[in-house]
């Protein structure tokens, strides 16, 4: 189905009048056409080059803008400017290892190699900043440059165009359980390549995986693994369910008997099954593991479970009544916290397996507010700390189980597309890509979180909503 | 010869005499009011929308089953290889096997009779089978007049001969011949003919309403409790049966005008009469190993059925009273008793249809005349009756009720356990009764 608004910008008028054209970003395995680059800020830093390494890539050495590197540029009538020094070609990406960023005055480092880097950058291009958990970095001047890493990151982020990204890592190095090359690979090879297509101007923490190394990166990470989503019926779960097939998993896919057309037909085109179920009964966890313990065996256990069926009963909280308020939080917070209740669960068949994984969908509502949605952010922000508290949990983090979130902005969905136009256009202009992401978006994020090389990530949110200009 | 070639030869297997067939589950869509939800859906859209379902709940995406039997009682001649390109347009792999069968109302639990017989045999492992009904979408031939003109027509070698075939058709000939629900030797209604059946027996209006009001609140409550959530898949915008009225009453039923019969005996009104509906239902049966190779669960194993008729047009006996006996015969086959049945799935063609077989196997002159017996049948337990609704709730999409029936009753007996058993019994226009024992896994 052709959006009104697609077919607006992509409009020869349409673009003569200066409407801006939506660059089709790059998605899915892809890494960036053009090599990557790697610069370090602050000191030489390990960490990144090992991890690039990891990751079979071989970066080039970045470009250094200072005034003995810039060259003069003569134009055509005779006039000249200094410029920095520029690539022979256009680079896919630059990676900035600023572990060892301290003072302020380090800070010109990061500009001297973003300078040429943004002038090379290719479309859908790639910056990525990898930096200290600045409250970890010791000295209130350390702290303070590696808080700066943040503005910068995000301003770059809206600074770019044709569909590029620019995002933060933040690692630990000098707490007694520092971030390893192998903790970091999989959140680096997520940022490089497409599958991010529509994260930026984020901020991602990364831990370390404990004893059990992570395993390393693979194309297809969920070959002979049991995922569960819920509401895989359309929209985005329909997305979520295919992106994990895709990478080899085995999808139970959950929904509402009323949604079983949808969901018969998601679970036919990849192979998977069908189960359906509220997930608001009382017994849906028990009978989400039953139907994995009966349908794989009894010693068969779940990798990731995938909460994102969600509902939204919109309403000025002064006309909100008590039953449009609870149906809101049941769906969206309470049944999933008694699911997971239910899974996690040890000796249960068709349980989560240690090492397996829980990712929720949250919103951008849940940080931020909306207008008529406060029931809806209730839930979406209780999520985020629902999170938070299972990622810090001991008992789990012993079994290698972790516990993030996605924070979704506007994602063109069937129901996205019944907001009215003038809104609608708004909504998906007011960030950094110009444009809405696409449920494949939020399922990248979503398999990135689950991968089992994604080990040491928990207790997180990312935001899928390329960089929305207005909320938290 | 190639080695290759040579272990293809299929080798003559010895086969176990007969072994089960288990129903492995089912999968129906919610059914339509005729006109309703599903007015322009066709026969073929509905029963591949049941066969994904069924192959969505169970994984069996681009997989290939014995063979899928299933059938429609109101066909378009277009429709001559219904099932067949019902499971082309569906998940299963396009080497499935499948054919029609049609045996009115019942067609659906015939086709499951005809596979699990396939399967005690040895010639399937496994098989779908099912059946499909539009009353919204039913066929509508022309009349004879005007089909002679046509015919006419076509075979025109010049212009003139053409328009002179056409001319001859009178106005009268283009009024369509829709499909009536009458019996063609009697010219009566199926509700015509029931009426008298209720007279004959005596079945009171109060409790031909009792039994609509209790099929409309067991099928309520079984929605509510999500005893459909695996075996039924919601379909265009239903997500329930369209006739379902959760809060109909005695008191509400009471107040509708008698439709069938006449004067003071007349007694069949629209709320205890099974309304025209849309539908589709499937169920998998298949051997245990079958099931087992797969994880897939096992419900209830396929005992044994029989299918009897009646000689309804010399008025001998009543159009729908042929289960009454099917069922003894097949009891006495099985040495079985009417009470020892944990659950009865009796199709709700009229109220009074029900009542009436059930006064019959009470009877002591009916099982002494007309079945032989020395004794009658006796009383069920009514408890046990219909216990998730019936037809006059669901609705009867007419071939698609016996698989709505077999797969609720085989959930409702593996809910019992093993050893439960349960009766189905289904009239059908024609004058005949299909029914069938089930036994809990
Ligand atoms: N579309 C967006 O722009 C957007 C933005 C932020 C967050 N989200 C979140 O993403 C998730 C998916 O959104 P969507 O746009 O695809 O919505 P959607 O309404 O298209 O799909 C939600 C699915 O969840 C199912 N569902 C609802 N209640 C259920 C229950 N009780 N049991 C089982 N299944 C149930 C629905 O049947 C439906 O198939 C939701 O959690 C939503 O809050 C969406």
């Amino acid at each position: 189905m052709a959006d009104i608004v697609q077919i607006l910008t992509t409009n020869p008028l349409a673009r003569q009048l200066g409407v801006p054209q939506p660059t089709d970003l790059r998605r899915g395995r892809e890494l960036p056409s053009g090599p990557v680059v790697l610069a370090t800020a602050g000191g030489p830093g390990s960490l990144v080059r090992q991890t690039l390494d990891l990751l079979g890539i071989n970066p080039l050495d970045a470009l250094v803008d200072t005034p003995a590197t810039r060259v003069t540029e003569t134009d055509e009538e005779g006039r000249t400017r200094e410029v920095p020094p520029s690539y022979p070609s256009r680079i896919g990406a630059i990676v900035l290892d600023a572990t060892a960023l301290t003072t302020v005055e380090d800070l010109e480092q990061v500009r001297a190699v973003l300078r040429p880097a943004l002038r090379s950058l290719e479309a859908s291009g790639r910056v990525v900043v990898v930096g200290l958990e600045p409250d970890t970095a010791g000295a209130p001047t350390a702290v303070a440059s590696q808080q700066a890493l943040q503005g910068i990151t995000r301003t770059v982020g809206k600074e770019l165009r044709k569909g590029a990204t620019a995002n933060l890592v933040l690692v630990d190095l000098l707490t007694g359980t520092p971030t390893t090359a192998a903790d970091l690979a999989s959140t680096l090879s997520f940022l490089l390549e497409g599958r991010s297509a529509y994260v930026s101007g984020e901020i991602l923490h990364v831990g370390h995986a404990g004893d059990a190394a992570a395993p390393a990166p693979a194309r297809r990470p969920f070959e002979g693994q049991i995922v569960v989503v819920t509401g895989a019926g359309r929209g985005i779960g329909a997305a979520i369910a295919e992106t994990f097939a895709r990478d080899g998993a085995m999808v139970v896919a959950v929904d509402v008997a009323a949604g079983g057309e949808g969901l018969s037909k998601v679970a036919n085109r990849i192979g998977g099954h069908a189960l359906q179920l509220d997930i608001t009964a009382p017994d849906a966890g028990s009978r989400i593991a039953g139907h994995v313990a009966q349908r794989f065996g009894e010693a068969a256990r779940i990798h990731t479970v995938v909460h994102n069926a969600g509902i939204t009963r919109d309403k000025l909280l002064v006309n909100t009544d008590e039953e449009r308020w609870a149906s809101v939080l049941e769906v969206n917070l309470a049944a999933q916290i008694r699911i997971n209740a239910v899974l996690l669960e040890r000796s249960l068949p068709g349980g989560l397996d240690d090492g397996g994984r829980i990712v929720t969908v949250s919103s951008t509502t849940g940080l931020a507010g909306n207008a008529g949605q406060a029931s809806y952010a209730a839930s979406k922000a209780g999520l985020l700390g629902l999170v938070r508290a299972m990622g810090a949990d001991p008992r789990l983090a012993e079994r290698g189980i972790t516990v993030n979130a996605v924070a979704p902005g506007v994602i063109a969905t069937e129901m996205w597309g019944k907001v009215p136009l003038v809104k609608r256009e708004l909504g998906q202009r007011m960030n950094s890509l110009q444009q809405a992401g696409r449920p494949v978006d939020v399922a990248e994020a979503i398999a990135h979180l689950a991968d089992p090389a994604t080990a040491a990530v928990t207790g997180q949110v990312l935001r899928v909503e390329g960089q929305l200009m207005i909320g938290a | 010869m190639s080695e290759q070639q040579m272990t293809s030869v299929p080798q003559p297997q010895t086969v176990p005499v007969p072994r089960d067939a288990v129903i492995v589950g089912g999968n129906r869509i919610p059914f339509g009011k005729a006109g309703g939800a599903y007015a322009s859906a066709s026969n073929q859209a509905m029963l591949t929308a049941a066969l994904d379902g069924l192959v969505a709940r169970f994984g069996l995406a681009g997989q290939q089953v014995g063979e899928v039997a299933a059938g429609a009682v109101l066909k378009h001649s277009r429709d001559f290889n219904l099932t067949r390109e019902s499971v082309l347009g569906s998940a299963l792999a396009p080497t499935t096997p499948a054919y029609d069968l049609q045996q009115a109302c019942g067609t659906g639990l015939e086709t499951v009779i005809q596979v699990a017989n396939k399967i005690r045999l040895g010639q399937l492992d496994s098989g779908i089978a099912g059946g499909v009904d539009s009353a919204s979408d039913a066929p509508i031939a022309v009349g004879e007049g005007l089909r002679k003109a046509l015919i006419k027509a076509n075979a025109a070698r010049t212009p003139m001969q053409r328009v002179k075939a056409l001319a001859g058709i009178r106005p009268g000939d283009l009024a369509p011949e829709t499909p009536r629900n009458a019996e063609p030797r009697t010219g009566l209604s199926m509700g015509e003919h029931q009426a008298r059946t209720a007279l004959q027996w005596g079945v009171p209006r109060e409790a031909q309403d009792e039994l609509a009001v209790a099929s409309h609140h067991h099928l309520a409550r079984a929605w509510d409790s999500g005893f459909f959530d695996d075996l039924a898949t919601g379909f265009l915008r239903l997500s329930r049966d369209e006739g379902l009225r959760p809060d109909t009453s005695v008191e509400r039923l009471a107040q509708l005008q008698p439709v069938f019969g006449r004067g003071e005996g007349a007694t069949m009104t629209a709320g205890n009469s099974t309304p025209l509906s849309d539908g589709a239902a499937v169920v998998l049966l298949s051997t245990r190993e079958w099931a087992a190779e797969r994880h897939l669960p096992v419900l209830a194993r396929f005992v044994d059925a029989e299918v009897a008729a009646v000689d309804y047009v010399s008025g001998d006996e009543g159009l729908l009273m042929a289960p009454a006996y099917a069922v003894p015969r097949l009891l006495a086959r099985r040495g079985l008793t009417l009470q020892d049945f944990d659950c009865y799935e009796i199709h709700e063609a009229f109220a009074s249809t029900v009542l009436a077989t059930l006064k019959a196997w009470e009877s002591e002159e009916f099982c002494r005349d007309r079945l032989g017996l020395d004794a009658p049948l006796g009383r069920i337990d009514r408890d046990r009756l219909n216990v998730n609704g019936s037809s006059l709730a669901a609705g009867h999409p007419f071939a698609a009720t016996g698989g709505r029936i077999v797969a609720t009753l085989a959930k409702l007996l593996s809910e019992k356990g093993p050893g439960s058993r349960g009766l189905v019994s289904i009239c059908a226009a024609g004058g005949q009764g299909v029914v069938a024992i089930l036994e809990g896994c």
